[in-house]
């Protein structure tokens, strides 16, 4: 039996016959549809990957006003192209460790104030040029130049000067910054021949794929870029993005079969998309969240009392299971998570509690006026019921919430960020640092919730320049206390990332850093 | 001169001084939207300075005015400008859009005019029978469904349990005439089962009123058969009023179907307006807005020139 087994098994791999019939042969030979599943996979990760075909992926989060400039990158389908045709120093893993890419090797001085990275050589551009540091010190000149328009602006800002140094191109902060190789894997920051200076629409990139057509909004095709410098990535030999924007319109795609895998399945339908054949839901937690935010400088959130009740106010645990349908975790009033390295595990998890969100409110003195709460569906998938859920809570506490609905028009620019209390989203960043410091410094563009606290502040830069690991890791404990209890941040919950992958897709890995493994899904994946 | 000829000149010259108004709205339209391009584009990720940057390289900076008669001048000279948002050729997207659009329309039209008008012929013919009152019915139901709704149920019976037809009708250069076809299935099968039943319930409604009239007696004196009378005597003189609707149901094929355009995943103008619309870019919103209201103005031209012709009396005025 166990001959007929590896035989067909063997078939099965090497695409000879259908998982299908695989499937049925080995009930025949007796075993369980589980175990012949787990085999079937074991077997097709131990083939390796298989080279060839096409990968067609359906994603949402695309307009036809998409520019290929990296600079101008926002949303999910101009984020995974760049990721599949672009090459930046150095990335992420998912384990939250540095990978190099077009760096090699990273140094820095004691001080942590300037950092050299050892630029690859034989990396080639899609026109055939190859990459020199000057083209990486002049991509980063574009990203940081005063003028620029570049969503990585705010990070390039601590960047005081940068020069080319034989390989090396070198980086000098005007302040210390322990974690400023992990910026640099921001997806904005892609090499351009000559920095994009000249064109920086191109889509001339260095990574795996090279653009072959670009329809913004309705499809993106790529090819292999033959001179990739790393031989362990790209499979294909072509990718397909559809853009379906759609959700609907993508699972039928999806379970249609036009497309292998799709992005942003809602929380809904994911459970009932696991029982149709043929097709995985992957989930994986991520370091996005959904928040409720308060002025903590306008009245009545400047009270801290008031800001404490609602936070105790709110059911986490309800809002995971509803809004999220289980596809979450719940979050404890700051941005951070585990999937963050050096979190503090022994950071008390905020319950609800509806008799000290009552005591705090009393403690308060508000007036009992309703308390507007704006939402928007564009706040986060959800955010309407989520705002509902809050109020129904809040209201057993004696706290009165008004929700005001706000069209998804304007939100960004005329609710968040401009009214004192409002319903929002953040996608996660590489490193604690840079999530506070984009955020939550009292001097931050982004600072959401006018947070300031002067010993936060000065626990972040001096965090900054610390490069004993477990001290580190306690100032950053110490600043979540501060955030958990005086901030403005209510954080109920952070969402999974959830996608729809056909069975044919292998090689998958749970990398949830951003959405559908980091954007690699294409260098990494094949299919069997 | 010919009555008929003036009578076009007239029109083209009032549609034209009708464009120019529609394009004054549309750009005062979007100039009175919360946000403008900048922060449409930078988004959450906005800040003061990145907004201010974008603004300038875009020139969003000048006044209202100054900007809409830089545009006008620009199309009265041919050039609809580049995009705000991605700073393509406007002319160049947009003709490939507006051929998928064409196509699309040009399909559910062929099919959907013709059937139309047979059936309302046929639910003439057995008024008050049962034909009559399942075509009637089916028709009636098919308009009261929302064109979301049956797109989903196409999408769910034919391309997924069945997976006869693609849902996904993407359209690349690539694809040769059958290929397209196969991809715009669905989406003319939901276009014209929305279209269908006004068409017919006025082909129906206006052969009626006319079999009212003591020439289709004699019609039917002279021994014809009902059909016969139906199509060679009531038909042609109630034309004027199927036309009319035939026309209004025309342009909505062309302007009014992306709904079903982002069922189906469809690359046609209307997905392109909407995005361009949710991004403040007005450019391309003007040159879309234009072509909608010439389509619209044009088939109402057309419409009221088929009626005047089949109608002798309008035709040879005293």
């Amino acid at each position: 039996m166990k001959d007929e087994l590896n035989y067909i098994l063997a078939r099965t791999v090497a695409g000879k016959q259908s998982r299908r019939a695989f499937l049925g042969r080995a009930g025949a030979l007796g075993l369980s549809a589980a175990m012949a599943n787990s085999m079937l996979a074991s077997a097709v990760q131990a083939a390796g990957p298989v080279k060839g075909g096409t990968l067609i992926m359906g994603l949402g989060g695309g307009e036809s006003t998409n520019s290929l400039d990296p600079a101008l990158a926002a949303s999910q389908v101009p984020f995974h192209l760049l990721r599949t045709t672009g090459e930046t120093l150095v990335d992420t893993t998912a384990s939250g460790e540095l990978d190099f890419r077009a760096a090699e090797a990273v140094e820095s001085t004691p001080d942590a104030k300037t950092w050299m990275f050892k630029i690859r050589k034989g990396i080639e551009f899609h026109n055939g040029k190859t990459l020199t540091p000057d083209d990486v010190l002049m991509t980063l000149q574009r990203h940081a130049d005063q003028n620029s328009q570049s969503g990585a602006y705010g990070i390039m800002q601590g960047i005081e000067s940068m020069k080319v140094d034989g390989d090396y191109v070198a980086v000098t902060l005007a302040t210390a910054n322990a974690d400023l190789p992990y910026l640099m894997s921001d997806y904005h920051l892609q090499m351009q021949p000559g920095g994009g200076m000249e064109n920086p629409a191109d889509g001339i990139g260095a990574g795996c794929y090279k653009v072959v057509v670009d329809e913004p909004g309705v499809r993106h095709v790529f090819e292999k870029h033959a001179n990739y410098w790393d031989s362990s990535r790209g499979h294909y030999d072509s990718v397909e993005f559809v853009v379906i924007n759609d959700p609907t319109a993508r699972m039928a795609a999806l379970q249609s079969g036009q497309i292998h895998i799709a992005n942003r399945v809602e929380p809904k339908v994911a459970q009932m998309l696991a029982t149709v054949p043929g097709i995985q839901v992957k989930n994986v937690s991520g370091r996005g969240h959904y928040v409720f935010i308060m002025h903590c400088n306008t009245a009545p959130f400047d009270n801290k009392d008031l800001r404490l009740a609602l936070k105790y106010a709110i059911d986490r645990q309800e809002m995971v299971e509803k809004i999220l349908q289980g596809y979450g975790s719940v979050g404890n009033d700051i941005p951070i998570n585990a999937a963050y390295p050096l979190f503090d595990e022994t950071l008390e998890q905020r319950a609800f509690d509806l008799e000290k969100a009552a005591f705090h409110y009393k403690a308060s003195g508000h007036d009992g006026s309703p308390i507007v709460l704006r939402t928007s569906e564009v706040a986060f998938p959800g955010a309407v019921d989520a705002a509902a859920l809050f109020q129904q809570t809040a209201a057993k506490a004696g706290i009165p919430l008004e929700i005001k609905r706000e069209p998804g028009d304007g939100y960004w620019s005329d609710v968040w960020n401009a009214q004192p209390f409002c319903a929002s989203y953040w996608g996660g960043r590489p490193v604690q640092d840079q999530m506070y410091s984009t955020a939550y410094l009292s001097t931050a563009d982004w600072n959401d919730t006018r947070f300031s606290s002067a010993e936060f502040d000065s626990l972040l830069l001096a965090a900054r320049g610390e490069l004993d690991l477990a001290k580190r890791k306690g100032m950053y404990g110490q600043m979540a206390r501060i955030l958990q209890d005086e901030g403005g941040l209510i954080c109920p919950m952070f969402n999974d990332w959830i996608e729809g992958v056909s069975d044919k897709v292998q090689g998958w890995v749970a990398d949830g850093v951003q959405e559908v493994m980091n954007g690699l899904a294409p260098q990494k994946t094949w299919l069997a | 001169m010919h009555p008929l000829i003036r009578l076009v000149a007239r029109r083209i010259a009032l549609g034209i001084l009708l464009l120019l108004a529609a394009s004054v709205l549309i750009f005062a339209g979007t100039e009175v939207l919360p946000g403008d391009v900048a922060s449409a584009i930078l988004g959450q990720g906005a800040t003061e300075k990145t907004l201010a940057n974008l603004r300038e390289a875009l020139g969003l900076d000048r006044p209202a005015v100054v900007r809409y008669f830089e545009w006008l001048g620009g199309v009265l000279q041919g050039d609809l400008g580049t995009s705000l948002t991605n700073r393509r050729d406007i002319a160049t997207t947009l003709a490939g859009r507006m051929s998928n659009t064409l196509f699309l329309a040009f399909w559910a039209a062929v099919i959907a005019v013709p059937l139309a008008i047979l059936l309302g012929l046929v639910a003439v013919r057995y008024q008050g029978r049962w034909p009559d009152k399942l075509i009637s019915g089916t028709t009636l139901a098919s308009i009261s469904v929302p064109e979301f709704l049956l797109g989903y149920i196409a999408a769910f019976f034919l391309a997924v349990q069945f997976k006869l037809l693609p849902s996904v009708a993407t359209m690349h250069g690539g694809m040769d005439l059958g290929d397209k076809l196969m991809a715009i299935a669905l989406p003319v099968l939901v276009l014209v089962l929305t279209v269908l039943g006004h068409m017919m319930r006025m082909t129906r409604a206006a052969i009626l009123n006319v079999m009212q009239s003591a020439y289709i007696e004699t019609a039917e004196l002279k021994g014809l058969s009902p059909f016969a009378v139906i199509a060679r005597h009531a038909l042609p003189n109630a034309i004027a009023p199927v036309v009319n609707v035939v026309m209004i149901n025309l342009a909505y094929l062309v302007v009014g179907v992306v709904v079903v355009e982002v069922v189906f995943v469809y690359p046609g103008m209307g997905q392109y307006l909407v995005d361009h619309v949710a991004k403040r870019d007005v450019p391309v919103v003007q040159a879309c807005g234009l072509i909608f209201a010439a389509v619209y103005i044009g088939l109402n031209l057309l419409a009221d020139l088929i009626s005047i012709i089949a109608n002798p009396r309008l035709r040879h005025p005293k």
